[in-house]
C-alpha cells in the first residue's frame, strides 16, 4: 500500500470564516479503490471539507492533490474535467431541464475532454439505466419525486465518470427501499472509481466505507476500519454517543 | 477672471449641484437599499417634481415666494402619491424580483416622459425665484438662493438622518433593510414600509428638483442626467449609507464642475462613467455585494 | 429545448418561415415591404439580444453600443475610407467582435442587477464618444452614405443595394443566415450549456464547464450578430446616427424579446414585427383621436414594457410553447 500515490491527499488544510475555523489543519488520503466515509457531529467541517477537495471554495492554508499532482490552486471545473465529481448535499439538478438534460451535460463534458467515447445518448441512457430513471428521462426535473431527484444527482455524478466521487449526505430523505438500492449502486460504482461519502447512516456507512475519518470541530478525531471507529471511545463520546 | 476667483466660482456651483444630487441619491440609495429595487424611473420623479412646481406656481399670484413654498410642499406629495400607485400596481405585483422591477421601471420611466411631454409641453420653463438678493463677494456677485439650496438641502439631509437614525421608523426601515423575513415575523408591515421607503425616495427626488427649477427651468427631458449622477453617486458612495451618499455626492458634484472647467463636459462625463463602471466591476462589493441573489 | 428532439421538425418549421418571407416579397404592399425589409434587419439585432437575455440568462442594458459598433464600422469606413459593401461589412463585424470582447471580459465579473447596471455604463460611454468624435461621426445629426456607394458587386454580378427589392432579399438573407445560425446554437451542446447556466451556474460549474468562458463566448457571439445587424442596416438604409447607440435602442430589444418569447427562436422577428406595427398605427390612431397632443411612440414602449413584464413573462411565443407546442424550440 505504501508504494501507491493516494488519489486525493489534504495536508493542513484549513479553511476559516472570520473567526469560525469550519476546517482546521486536516491532514488527510484516500487511497485509490477505496469506499471512504466522513462522519462527524453537525458543524463538524465535513461539507466545508469536501467543498476545499472539489473546489467549490477556497482553502485558507494548506494543500490538495489529486493522484500524486497539487491541485491546491485549480479552478472547480478543472477539477471536474480531471475527475473529481461533487453530488451537492441539497439537491441541485436543473429543474425546469428533463432529466435526458441534465445528464447529457455531464456526459457532453466527458465526451469534449475525450474521458468517454460513444454517442451522447448512449452516455445518457447508460447513466439513467444504472439509477433506475430510463423511462423518465422526458420528465422535467423539477417534477421528478424528492427521491428521484436524488438519484438524478447521483446520476449526473457517473456520467461525469469520475475518478473520485464524493456523495454528501446521499440518502438524506430517501425511503429504507431507496436505500438499499441505493447501497448496491454505490458498490456497483466503487468497483470503478473512489468514493468518499459523508453520510450520517450508520447503517449505510457500516456497509460501505472501507475506512472510515471522523470529523470534530475541523479537526480529525479518529481514523479506522469501520469496526476500530465503532469501538473508539473518543469517537463514542463525540459522536455516536450524543444521540445519533 | 483670475484662477483663484475662478476655482471659487466653479466650487460654488459644484456645492450646489452635490447638494441637489445629494438629496436625489438619497432617494435612490434608499430604496435600492431597503427594497432592493434599482429604481431607473427614479430620474421622472425628480422631472415630475420640477414640471409640477412649475404647474402649482403658476396657480398661485402674488409674491413669487408664495407660488414657490407652495410647489416647495403640494410638488413633493403630489409626486409621492405617484410613487404610492406605482408600487401598488406595478413593483409588488412583481414580489419586488430584482431583475422585473429594473424592466419595469424602465416603462415607468417612458411612461412619465411622455405623461409630462402631453400635457407639459416640449417646452422648458422657469420657477421664479423666492427671492433675487445677490451676495457680493470681493470677485464676483453670487446668487443667495442659490446659498440658500445649499442650506436647504443640508438641513434636509439632517431632518432624514435624524428620522433613519433616532426614531422608530428608521428603526423599522434599518430592520426591514437588514433582513426582510425577519422583520416580518417581529410583526413589522413590511409591505406598508416598501410603500413609504419608495414614496419617501420619490419625494426626496421631487424636492431636490423644486429647489432646482428657480436654476435650472423645468424640461420634460430633465430626469436623464440626476438619474445618471445618482448611480453614479449610489455605487460610489455604498448603499444605503446616508454618510456615504453625502461625501460622494459632494465629490461627483464638485469635480463635474471643477472637470467641466478644465476639460470639455463631453470627456469630463465619458471620464466619469467609465470610472464608476470600472468601480462596479472590481469593486462590486460596495453597493451590490448582498444584492446579487 | 433538447437538442434529443424533432431536428426535421426544427429545420422544416424554420425553412418554412424564410420561405413565406421570400414569398411575401412579392405580395406585399410597397410600404408594408419596406416595413418588412426594416423589420428583419432589426429581428436580427433582436436575435442576437435573445441569445444572451433568453438562452444565457445575462440581461444586457447595453446592446445599443453593440448594434453601433457595427454601424458605424461599417457607415465610418464607407463615409471616410470610402470603401466597399463588403469590407465595410466586415469592418463593422470585427468592430462588434472586439468590443464585445472587451465589455464581456470585464462586464461578466459582475452578475444580476450589477450587470445591468455596468452594461448600461459601458453603453453611455460609447454613446457619449460619439459626440466626443463628432468631427467624424457628426454626432446626432448623423452621417448619410452615398447611394452610389451602396451597391454589391461580384462575379460579374451588380446589385443595388438601394432598390427595394435587392434590399429586401439582402435583410432576408442576412435573416435567414442568423436565424439557422441561432438554431444550430440552440441544438448544440454549447446552447445547452448556456441554458444550464442561466438555470444554475455553480451546478454547471461542478459538473465541469467554465462558466465564464461560456458566458463570455456567447456574449462575443451576440456582440457579432448585433453589428451584423448594424452594419446591414448602415448599408441597406444609408443612415449612421448617435441616435441608434442611446439608451433607447438597448432598451427596444429587450422589448422585443419579452414580447415575442425570450429563449424561442422565432420569437425575436414576432416580437419585433409586432412592435414595429403596434408603435406605427397607434401613433396614427393617437393623432386621430387626441389631436394637437405630443405622444410619440416612447410612451407605447413604456406601457408595453410594464404590461408584458406584469402579465405575460413569457411573451407569445413563450406562452405558446408552455400550452400547445412543446417542441418548439
Amino acid at each position: 500500500m505504501a508504494a501507491v500515490t493516494p488519489l486525493i491527499a489534504t495536508s493542513g488544510l484549513k479553511k476559516h470564516f472570520g473567526g469560525l475555523r469550519a476546517v482546521d489543519g486536516v491532514d488527510f488520503s484516500v487511497m485509490p479503490g477505496e469506499v471512504r466515509a466522513v462522519i462527524g457531529p453537525n458543524g463538524a467541517g465535513k461539507t466545508t471539507f469536501v467543498s476545499l477537495i472539489c473546489g467549490r471554495i477556497e482553502p485558507t492554508a494548506g494543500t490538495i492533490s489529486f493522484d500524486g499532482s497539487d491541485i491546491t490552486k485549480l479552478p472547480a471545473h478543472r477539477r471536474v474535467r480531471a475527475g473529481i465529481a461533487y453530488t451537492f448535499q441539497i439537491t441541485s439538478v436543473f429543474s425546469n431541464l428533463s432529466a435526458y438534460d441534465n445528464v447529457a451535460l455531464a456526459v457532453q463534458r466527458t465526451l469534449t475532454d475525450g474521458r468517454a467515447v460513444g454517442h451522447l445518448r448512449e452516455g445518457v441512457m447508460a447513466a439513467l439505466s444504472a439509477t433506475g430513471l430510463a423511462d423518465r428521462l422526458h420528465e422535467i426535473a423539477g417534477s421528478l419525486s424528492y427521491g428521484h431527484q436524488r438519484l438524478l444527482e447521483v446520476a449526473m455524478g457517473l456520467a461525469l465518470k469520475p475518478r473520485l466521487l464524493i456523495l454528501d449526505e446521499p440518502t438524506q430523505g430517501l425511503s429504507d427501499g431507496e436505500i438499499e438500492n441505493f447501497v448496491a449502486l454505490v458498490r456497483e460504482v466503487a468497483r470503478e472509481a473512489t468514493v468518499l461519502i459523508i453520510e450520517h447512516n450508520m447503517p449505510v456507512v457500516m456497509a460501505l466505507a472501507d475506512r472510515i475519518t471522523v470529523l470534530d470541530a475541523g479537526k480529525v478525531l479518529a481514523e479506522g476500519a469501520p469496526d476500530e471507529i465503532r469501538a473508539d471511545a473518543a469517537v463514542q463520546a463525540a459522536y455516536l454517543g450524543a444521540g445519533a | 477672471m483670475a484662477f483663484g476667483p475662478h476655482l471659487l466660482l466653479a466650487t460654488l456651483e459644484g456645492l450646489v449641484n452635490s447638494a441637489v444630487l445629494a438629496l436625489t441619491a438619497l432617494g435612490l440609495s434608499l430604496v435600492f437599499g431597503v427594497m432592493r429595487v434599482v429604481n431607473v424611473a427614479h430620474g421622472e420623479f425628480y422631472m415630475l417634481g420640477a414640471v409640477l412646481a412649475w404647474w402649482v406656481a403658476s396657480l398661485v399670484s402674488g409674491h413669487p415666494a408664495l407660488g414657490f413654498l407652495v410647489a416647495l410642499v403640494v410638488s413633493p406629495l403630489i409626486v409621492g402619491a405617484i410613487a404610492l400607485a406605482s408600487e401598488r400596481l406595478v413593483l409588488r405585483r412583481l414580489e419586488y424580483n430584482p431583475e422585473s422591477t429594473i424592466v419595469a421601471t424602465i416603462g415607468l420611466l417612458y411612461i412619465f416622459q411622455q405623461a409630462a411631454l402631453t400635457f407639459y409641453g416640449p417646452e422648458a420653463r422657469p420657477v421664479e425665484a423666492p427671492f433675487s438678493y445677490r451676495v457680493l463677494l470681493p470677485w464676483f456677485g453670487y446668487s443667495g438662493y442659490k446659498l440658500a439650496v445649499i442650506a436647504a438641502s443640508a438641513l434636509l439631509l439632517a431632518g432624514t438622518w435624524y428620522m433613519l437614525t433616532r426614531t422608530k421608523i428608521g428603526l423599522v426601515m434599518r430592520a426591514t433593510q437588514y433582513d426582510r423575513e425577519t422583520a416580518q415575523a417581529f410583526g413589522i408591515p413590511v409591505t406598508k414600509v416598501y410603500a413609504g421607503v419608495f414614496a419617501l425616495g420619490a419625494m426626496l427626488a421631487a424636492v431636490a428638483a423644486v429647489l432646482t427649477v428657480p436654476i435650472s427651468q423645468a424640461h420634460y427631458l430633465m430626469g436623464r442626467d440626476p438619474l445618471l449622477l445618482s448611480f453614479i453617486v449610489v455605487i460610489i458612495g455604498g448603499l444605503g449609507s446616508l454618510r456615504g451618499t453625502v461625501i460622494a455626492a459632494l465629490l461627483v458634484g464638485l469635480s463635474d464642475g471643477i472637470i467641466s472647467v478644465f476639460y470639455t463636459p463631453t470627456l469630463a462625463k465619458i471620464i466619469a462613467t467609465l470610472l464608476v463602471a470600472m468601480v462596479l466591476v472590481f469593486r462590486p462589493q460596495g453597493l451590490f455585494g448582498t444584492a446579487a441573489r | 429545448m433538447s437538442g434529443e428532439s424533432s431536428p426535421a421538425k426544427h429545420y422544416g418549421l424554420h425553412a418554412a418561415l424564410i420561405a413565406l418571407l421570400a414569398v411575401l416579397a412579392f405580395l406585399l404592399p410597397e410600404y408594408h415591404h419596406g416595413v418588412f425589409a426594416r423589420v428583419m434587419v432589426l429581428a436580427v439585432f433582436a436575435m442576437g439580444y435573445n441569445l444572451l437575455f433568453g438562452y444565457a440568462g445575462l440581461l444586457s442594458l447595453g446592446h445599443a453600443m453593440f448594434f453601433s459598433a457595427g454601424l458605424y464600422g461599417a457607415g465610418l469606413t464607407m463615409v471616410h475610407l470610402g470603401w466597399g459593401v463588403l469590407p465595410a461589412f466586415a469592418a463593422g463585424l470585427v468592430a462588434g467582435a472586439l468590443l464585445s470582447l472587451a465589455i464581456g471580459f470585464l462586464a461578466l465579473r459582475t452578475t444580476g442587477v450589477a450587470f445591468m447596471i455596468v452594461t448600461m455604463m459601458f453603453a453611455q460611454v460609447f454613446y457619449l464618444a460619439l459626440f466626443y468624435f463628432g468631427s467624424w461621426t457628426r454626432g446626432d445629426e448623423g452621417l448619410v452614405i452615398a447611394q452610389g456607394q451602396r451597391r454589391l458587386s461580384f462575379a460579374g454580378v451588380d446589385l443595388d443595394l438601394t432598390s427595394p427589392v435587392t434590399r429586401y432579399f439582402a435583410a432576408l438573407a442576412l435573416f435567414s443566415l442568423v436565424l439557422v445560425v441561432t438554431l444550430a446554437v440552440v441544438r448544440s451542446r454549447f446552447g445547452r450549456v448556456l441554458v444550464a447556466i442561466r438555470e444554475n451556474e455553480e451546478r454547471t460549474r461542478m459538473l465541469g464547464f467554465d462558466a465564464f468562458a461560456n458566458k463570455l463566448a456567447a456574449t462575443v457571439l451576440s456582440g457579432v450578430i448585433c453589428a451584423a445587424a448594424g452594419a446591414a442596416y448602415a448599408i441597406l438604409f444609408g443612415y449612421v446616427g448617435a441616435t441608434f447607440a442611446s439608451i433607447q435602442y438597448s432598451i427596444l430589444p429587450l422589448l422585443w424579446v419579452l414580447l415575442g418569447g425570450a429563449a424561442t427562436t422565432l420569437g425575436p422577428l414576432v416580437g419585433t414585427l409586432l412592435m414595429f406595427y403596434l408603435i406605427d398605427s397607434s401613433g396614427d390612431l393617437l393623432k386621430a383621436w387626441l389631436p394637437g397632443w405630443n405622444l410619440s411612440s416612447l410612451g407605447i414602449v413604456g406601457v408595453a414594457l410594464v404590461l408584458l413584464i406584469l402579465f405575460f413573462p413569457k411573451g407569445i411565443l413563450g406562452t405558446v410553447r408552455e400550452r400547445w407546442v412543446r417542441w418548439l424550440p
